[in-house]
């Protein structure tokens, strides 16, 4: 039996008359890729929110590394190996690669509370971050600012931050976002391998990624999960055709 | 303690509150509206208080006086607009706070240089002027009677304004959503000037009707202005009702405050120390006000939650 | 980027150099008034050091940071007052004798100011945006009125210390051996922010400003990180504060006015947000603006207002992005 990295057990979350998550219980296996898929306001975004901390759900729990983590916050989980990207990149636009990616070591490491040396002269940070930088093919722009960067080496750049926490789990919110067929392509190629290094909870709109690396597919429709299943067992599912694919085609 | 003294103190309070919406009215629209933080509404206070007492010396009318001071903060408030403010809506408020910083450096040394640094004077009108009697036999200026009265008046004509005119809806969605009605086809920045000149005639407005009770001078506005802030930051900066409330409770605290404190303080003190920490605490009492408001509720008691 | 570098390197020594050399040469021409004005230059420009950590690094807008600069005014008011008067600060709960020491009252200093950025800053970061500005403000206000009401200490009048204090081998009443004290506390703070800046706590505090969910995100707290900066740049603020009442001898209400909290402000907007030198650039323009146009004309402010209101509109990076370019990221 393989190790539950991630579990969500019956989450559920309202705003006001509407029920954004409604007793949501998924989970996300070592070495494997779990993806989301769900129409435009199927209650993906808040889902994530509350696996990472952001949003407290009102009832249910989150469970990381056999855990029950669901009381605390988002900075908590992070230490405990969850590592997040975003759907639109969260970066320090004003500082480089480097510095972007060494913040995340930062968070691994855990001590910010140093006043004096340089922090990109720290063996410990710098090794961590040229580590991820190097996973994910941007060493050779370690010093370029951040705002220089194209929108492809920016999502490539929220990976690698993520990876330098070294998390044991990871969170995607839309990593193909804005990639063109090329990007998406490499992007795909990465994260196929990244599931290795840690499990992958993935958001994802781009359905030939999706279909290409989930191992397992759970389909969110009006805050409810309607099926999970391998990708021939959604491609399959009556119900999600109805719900889901009928509605797109 | 009389009765009669409590239901006075209440009045003053009343009327300093009152005061105190009008600055705070505009201040809080124009952040409602256009986002922006102006430190430099007390100088339109300021200006309206000496377009009044100059008009009124030269014609020896209030009522021009007033009216002067209305046209004179607006045009003043439109043309700052179209100058300098409209470029500060796309920036953040450090940009806001400083550039408005800079304006009243310059409306403050203008006034200066114009009317001099002695202060004017604004008389009361005769019909306004001396003591009316309410109901229990208190005696009370009829002018600061006629002060609580305006601005209930001109509270009441904006919630009219706002609530039930076309322009009103136009500014409720600016609040809301100013893409929108730029593509439905409003002109945006005419709206944008109309507002900023509406908050600065109530500014005008309530700088003439305070400068005939207090001097006129530069640097009236800035005290003022700060009150102003801290009312609406009290009811929640952008809402109208908000800026009343705090107005309102602001206006009482600290007329209240000054009075009963050092009372209060007197009660369990040697007399002069005590009167010594009670009127301390009462100069803070509003700012102690407005920190409790906004560690209980950090955007203010009707802020939109954040 | 070395050359980016080095320009503003090159920017930060001449305005070094030159706040050397325009008192060296006071001195030898016997104009003890620049040397003052010099000194005056120093501390303000320490004064907005402070600032710059918590506006320039941490994002955050105070306008009430006059609250450490007159809480080291007092600092210094209250233990010198004290010692000149032969009373004891208090009796009770143990004996506290005032000082004319300035090491001891700049201790105190310091820590009175961060204490009171410490509690300020837990109450106030639970704002943001507009209310942080205002609740600031509100503290500004709050011991603005708590000073002049405060009898025992002069309350509106203030507090006149008549003989400069002292530090030991120096003589502090001679101008140029003061602005000696002042110009090495402002190297010692530089070189520390300088320090600062690039430290895993800097790097930290700078992401925080730019993006605090990924702070968040990657596991780190972002407003302690925040208040942190804050009690830093507060404490810092109060030391200067100290050396400013120590120059004028005389402490009053104005050190706490929002008008100066604006001022600090505009030192280190003048110079240029989050530059290590901006400060220093910034406070030495607005002394001799104000020494060279209050000369011309009595409405001087009339200018300062202008001149500000072009650079807010027209040249956002201040006078060190002028003649610097843009930042260059660190190292």
């Amino acid at each position: 039996m393989t190790e539950l990295v991630l579990e969500t057990r019956g989450i559920t979350k309202r705003f006001g008359a509407l029920t954004a998550s409604e007793d949501v219980s998924l989970d996300l296996k070592a070495g494997e890729i779990h993806a989301i898929i769900g129409p435009n306001g199927a209650g993906k975004s808040t889902l994530i929110q509350q696996v990472c901390g952001l949003l407290r759900p009102d009832a249910g729990q989150v469970w990381l590394g056999g855990t029950d983590v669901t009381r605390t916050g988002a900075a908590a989980r992070a230490r405990a190996g969850l590592g997040r990207t975003f759907q639109v990149s969260q970066l320090a636009m004003e500082d480089t690669v480097l510095q972007n990616v060494v913040l995340g070591a930062l968070g691994a490491v855990g001590r910010p509370w140093r006043f004096f040396g340089a922090a990109l002269r720290q063996a410990d940070l710098r090794d961590r971050a040229e580590a991820a930088l190097a996973q994910v093919g941007l060493e050779d722009v370690a010093t370029t600012r951040c705002a220089d960067l194209s929108h492809g080496q920016r999502r490539q750049l929220e990976v690698a931050v993520a990876l330098s926490l070294g998390p044991r789990a990871f969170v995607m919110d839309e990593p193909m976002a804005g990639l063109g067929a090329e990007g998406s392509k490499r992007m795909t190629g990465f994260l196929s391998e990244l599931r290795g290094t840690a499990p992958i909870l993935l958001v994802e709109h781009d359905m030939d990624a999706v279909f290409a690396l989930a191992d397992r597919i759970s389909v969110l429709v009006y805050g409810r999960i309607i099926a999970t299943g391998t990708v021939a067992e959604i491609r399959a599912d009556r119900a999600v055709r109805d719900a889901y694919l009928g509605e797109e085609a | 303690m009389s009765s009669i003294l409590i239901i006075e103190q209440v009045l003053n309070g009343l009327q300093f509150g009152v005061m105190l919406f009008l600055m705070a009215a505009g201040l809080t629209l124009i952040f409602g509206v256009m986002g922006l933080i102006n430190l430099a509404h007390g100088s339109l206070y300021m200006v309206g208080a000496f377009a009044a007492a100059a008009v009124a010396a030269a014609t020896g009318s209030f009522l021009l006086a007033l009216g002067a001071a209305l046209a004179v903060a607006a045009a003043v408030g439109a043309v700052v607009e179209v100058a300098v403010i409209r470029r500060l809506y796309a920036t953040d408020h450090l940009d806001q706070v400083l550039a408005t910083f800079a304006l009243i450096l310059i409306f403050s040394e203008g006034t200066r240089y114009l009317f001099g640094s002695f202060p004017l004077y604004l008389d009361i009108p005769d019909a306004l002027s001396g003591p009316v009697t309410l109901p229990g036999r208190i005696q009370y200026p009829l002018y600061r009677l006629a002060l609580i009265g305006v601005g209930l008046a001109v509270a009441l004509g904006l919630w009219l304004l706002i609530e039930r005119t076309r322009i009103g809806i136009r500014i409720r969605a600016g609040e809301n959503d100013r893409e929108m009605i730029a593509a439905l086809g409003v002109d945006i920045s005419k709206l944008y000037t109309l507002v900023f000149a509406l908050g600065a005639a109530l500014a005008g407005l309530a700088g003439a009707l305070v400068g005939a009770i207090q001097s006129v001078q530069v640097g009236m506005g800035e005290p003022v202005l700060i009150l102003a802030f801290v009312v609406i930051v009290i009811g929640g900066i952008g809402s109208i009702r908000g800026a009343f409330v705090g107005a309102i409770l602001v206006g009482l605290t600290d007329t209240l405050g000054g009075i009963f404190l050092p009372e209060f303080f007197k009660l369990f003190m040697e007399p002069a120390a005590g009167t010594q920490v009670g009127a301390s605490l009462a100069s803070m009492a509003i700012y102690i006000l407005m920190s409790a408001v906004l560690v209980w509720r950090p955007t203010g008691l009707f802020g939109a939650r954040a | 980027m070395i050359g980016g570098m080095s320009r503003e390197f090159w920017v930060n020594f001449a305005v070094l150099a030159g706040l050397v050399a325009v008192p060296l040469w006071a001195l030898v021409a016997d104009e003890p008034f620049t040397i003052t004005l010099a000194t005056r230059v120093a501390i303000l420009a320490l004064a907005a050091v402070g600032l710059n950590i918590a506006l320039g690094l941490g994002g955050l807008v105070s306008l009430g940071h006059a609250v450490f600069f007159g809480i080291g005014g007092y600092a210094m008011g209250i233990l010198a007052h004290h010692a000149q008067t032969y009373t004891a600060v208090t009796e009770w709960p143990m004996l506290i004798e005032g000082t004319k020491s300035m090491p001891v009252i700049w201790l105190v200093a310091v820590v009175a100011s961060a204490l009171a950025a410490l509690v300020i800053g837990v109450l106030s970061l639970r704002t943001s945006g507009v209310y942080f500005i205002m609740i600031t403000l509100a503290f500004g206000q709050m011991f603005f009125y708590f000073a002049i009401s405060w009898s025992a200490y002069g309350g509106e009048d203030g507090l006149s210390i008549y003989v400069r204090n002292g530090f030991p081998g120096l003589n502090t009443l001679v101008p140029i051996q003061f602005f000696g004290v002042c110009f090495a506390i402002l190297c010692a703070v530089l070189w520390l922010n300088a320090r600062l800046m690039r430290s895993p706590f800097g790097l930290a505090l700078n992401a925080a400003r730019q993006v605090p969910v990924r702070v968040e995100t990657v596991g780190l707290n972002p407003m302690r990180l925040k208040l942190v900066a804050f009690v830093i740049s507060g404490a810092i603020t109060g030391l200067a504060g100290a050396l400013f009442a120590d120059l004028n001898r005389f402490v009053s209400p104005t050190m706490f006015s929002w008008q100066f909290s604006g001022e600090i402000i505009i030192l280190v907007i003048l110079g240029g947000v989050g530059r290590l030198f901006g400060p220093v650039v910034g406070a030495a323009v607005f002394v001799v603006l104000e020494h060279w146009l209050g000369g011309l004309t009595e409405f001087w402010l009339i200018w300062l207002g202008v001149i500000l209101l072009l650079i807010v509109l027209f040249a956002r990076g201040g006078i060190v992005g002028l003649l610097a370019g843009r930042a260059v990221a660190h190292d």
